[in-house]
């Protein structure tokens, strides 16, 4: 392989990994905060892709590329923002009716309606918008890029990138400096503890739903854009690889789920840039399994013990 | 367990107590003459009105013989879920390696014509050493790990048989599977009364089987593990290596389901095997009544009675008296949001299932009974509310 494909290959790899890593940190906050695979979160993720794809299409309008990047701005920033807290609001909603009456029962039981969750929101996207691929309009033109090394780079993998790093920046500067911030860490710490020094557990726990969301829905409108089209069923294997990203990175810690993200994100590539496509569901399969046989508290995870 | 200590439910009053004192201390015995009455009055039931008018009898003797794979998956899978308590979101690969095992067994594609009977076993083996091998990583760790590990391996089963198409014929599947033979009856392929009774007999096996071990040590330690894997683990129960046998067993009998289905059907194809069948099994022993063998075995029947048959029928019915909006609505497509729902609201409102096992339900509404009464007083409050 010459330096332009290898170039070329790993941007695609850094903004494949950025999707999976904004998926990721929303399975790794809420497994950190109330210990639950939060199987609906790549629905999640979906739903927010068709949010997005709904707006620019019908409010608004498109059907391609717009050339103004002042334009662009006007299009993509309220597209995000809404996306953002509708997704946030549903997340807040799938926990509020799915996850909290559950709260004390036993596990099997907030893991099967997680499932439950997942295939009610696969089946009311399925009934909206049809189950064939639907078109997102490509706002950000492919052809809109520079050269570097001979690698073609788009503008559009450039935001991608972009926003991933501010977010999870601004996501670890939420967690850590603000007090909703400290509720959340305390909460995951020791709920009941958090709750006598006054920490209102149910509020937290719905506001880490809707940061975790919210970062679906992000994720979901770049895939939108980056691809250019998607499907019902979408979410399954995105979650799948997010939450073996989560893994790899130590569940219930957001900077190994950003890493994590990235490293399956080049896995993925290599596999494509390698001829082999067609195994690489497989191929992150056997990370998952390998990581959980021989370092299940990830790379940068504490062990958890089995609760009580 | 003798009859005298349970409490008689009001269902039971119908029936006069000598005999169902017998039926409750001879479990193998309820179990032979209660499936034999099912798959005699089954076949009889359809001839009558409303259910002659949907199909032809054969056609729904056809049907209940796969009805019986999924009562056999669904009892497979209350071992794992219903009795020791691990979520397996994959089970539907287990099913897809039994049927591979018949086709490469007996199948012009190998070449090779093992007889069907010993292939059950051969089947059931290989699917449980696959239930082995991934279980052996995963059941060391906590128990929600398993649940997505069992997800990604139910998917990528069927990309595997989809992409290692030398040597499983890719997406056509391995067709032309040999009929199985008995005493030199070959299976017809158009009566499907033959196949209906051999299912009948694997079902009833089956359960036989499950009763036994649920009553044995080893059943009594998957319960251990579900209520408390602490607990079980501090008075000697070793905790992997019995969730691993659980684990193993349901494979197996998805392994036997895979290889009815493929001598029924004739062809294997890896799109028979997705997502789709462990989340249909799954909301049949939630639905059922995890941990409850008849609950599960009924439930798992109607379901897919009502799946195969039911929302056809609702289709064609709204189509043809043409009610307004109901009849565009494509039942059958929404199926699978139905079961989502049916998932969520059961473990909402009722998560011991319709027919509940006793002792599950206790657990499950542990926090009501540990309010209504303070430490031992709350293990005596089940027999109290009934």
């Amino acid at each position: 392989m010459d330096i332009p494909t290898i170039t070329q290959q790993l941007f695609n790899a850094l903004t494949l990994g950025a999707i999976y890593a904004l998926i990721a940190l929303g399975y790794t906050m809420v497994y950190g905060i109330i210990e639950l695979i939060n199987f609906a979160h790549g629905d999640v993720f979906m739903v927010g892709a068709f949010v997005a794809m709904w707006m620019m299409t019908i409010p608004l309008g498109l059907t391609g590329a717009v050339n103004d990047p002042v334009q662009i701005a006007l299009i993509l920033i309220p597209v995000l923002l809404v996306t953002m807290v509708v997704m946030g609001i549903v997340g807040i909603l799938i926990e509020r009716f799915a996850y909290r009456p559950l709260r004390s029962a036993p596990r099997l039981a907030p893991l099967i309606t997680a499932v439950g969750v997942s295939f009610i929101l696969q089946n009311i996207i399925q009934a909206i918008f049809g189950p064939s691929p639907r078109n997102v309009p490509q706002v950000i033109s492919f052809t809109n890029r520079f050269d570097v090394l001979g690698a073609h780079i788009s503008y559009l993998s450039v935001l991608i990138l972009g926003l991933t790093i501010f977010l999870i920046i601004a996501l670890q500067l939420f967690i850590g400096r603000t007090s909703l911030g400290r509720a959340m860490r305390s909460t995951a710490q020791d709920r009941e503890a958090a709750a006598l020094m006054g920490v209102d557990i149910n509020r937290t726990i719905a506001a880490t739903f809707f940061i975790g969301s919210a970062l679906a829905g992000t994720a979901g409108l770049v895939h939108g854009l980056y691809y250019g089209s998607i499907i019902f069923n979408l979410g399954f294997f995105a979650g799948l690889k997010a939450f073996t990203a989560a893994v790899l990175g130590g569940i219930g810690n957001t900077t190994g789920a950003a890493l994590g993200g990235f490293l399956i994100g080049f896995v993925e590539v290599g596999a494509a840039a390698l001829g082999y496509s067609r195994w690489s569901e497989a191929l992150i399969f056997a990370v998952l399994v390998i990581v959980l046989v021989f370092r299940p508290a990830g790379l940068l995870g504490q062990q958890v013990g089995e609760r009580a | 367990m003798s009859g005298s200590s349970r409490p008689a439910s009001r269902s039971r009053q119908i029936i006069p107590p000598r005999i169902s004192a017998f039926f409750s201390a001879h479990r193998s015995i309820s179990i032979v003459v209660g499936m034999a009455l099912a798959t005699t009055l089954l076949p009889l039931v359809v001839l009558l009105p409303p259910f002659s008018t949907f199909s032809r009898q054969a056609v729904w003797i056809d049907g209940f013989s796969i009805a019986g794979v999924f009562v056999l998956l669904a009892l497979g899978l209350n071992v794992v879920v219903g009795l020791a308590g691990l979520l397996d979101l994959g089970y539907a690969a287990f099913y897809a390696i039994g049927a591979y095992s018949y086709a490469y067994g007996a199948s012009p594609f190998s070449g090779l014509h093992v007889p069907f009977w010993p292939m059950l076993l051969v089947g059931a083996f290989s699917a449980a050493t696959f239930g082995l091998l991934l279980g052996a990583p995963t059941l060391r760790l906590r128990g929600d790990y398993l649940a997505i590990v069992t997800l990604g391996f139910g998917e990528i089963v069927p990309i595997v048989f989809l992409n290692a198409d030398t040597y499983t014929n890719g997406t056509n599947g391995i067709g032309g599977v040999f009929k199985p033979e008995l005493l030199g009856y070959t299976f017809p392929l158009i009566e499907p009364l033959p196949f209906y009774v051999t299912m009948a007999v694997i079902v009833t096996v089956t359960m036989i089987f499950l009763y036994r071990l649920q009553d044995s040590r080893l059943g009594r330690a998957w319960m251990a593990i579900r209520e408390d894997e602490l607990a079980a683990n501090s008075n000697g129960i070793n905790t992997v290596t019995t969730k691993l046998l659980a684990f193993a067993l349901g494979a197996s009998t998805a392994g036997l389901a895979g290889v009815f289905t493929a001598a029924k059907l004739t062809l294997v194809s890896p799109d028979q095997f997705l997502f789709t069948v462990s989340f249909t099994v799954l909301a049949m022993v939630v639905l059922g009544g995890m941990g409850n063998i008849w609950g599960v075995a009924v439930g798992a029947f109607v379901l897919y009675t009502i799946q195969s048959v039911l929302l056809k029928q609702l289709n064609q019915f709204f189509t043809e008296t043409q009610v307004p909006i109901l009849k565009d609505i494509d039942f059958v497509q929404y199926q699978f949001l139905l079961y989502g729902l049916a998932l969520v609201l059961m473990m909402l409102i009722r998560p011991e299932g319709l027919f509940p096992s006793r002792r599950r339900r206790q657990e499950l509404h542990e926090a009501e009974f540990e309010l209504a009464g303070d430490g031992d007083e709350a293990a005596e409050a089940p027999e109290a509310v009934q």
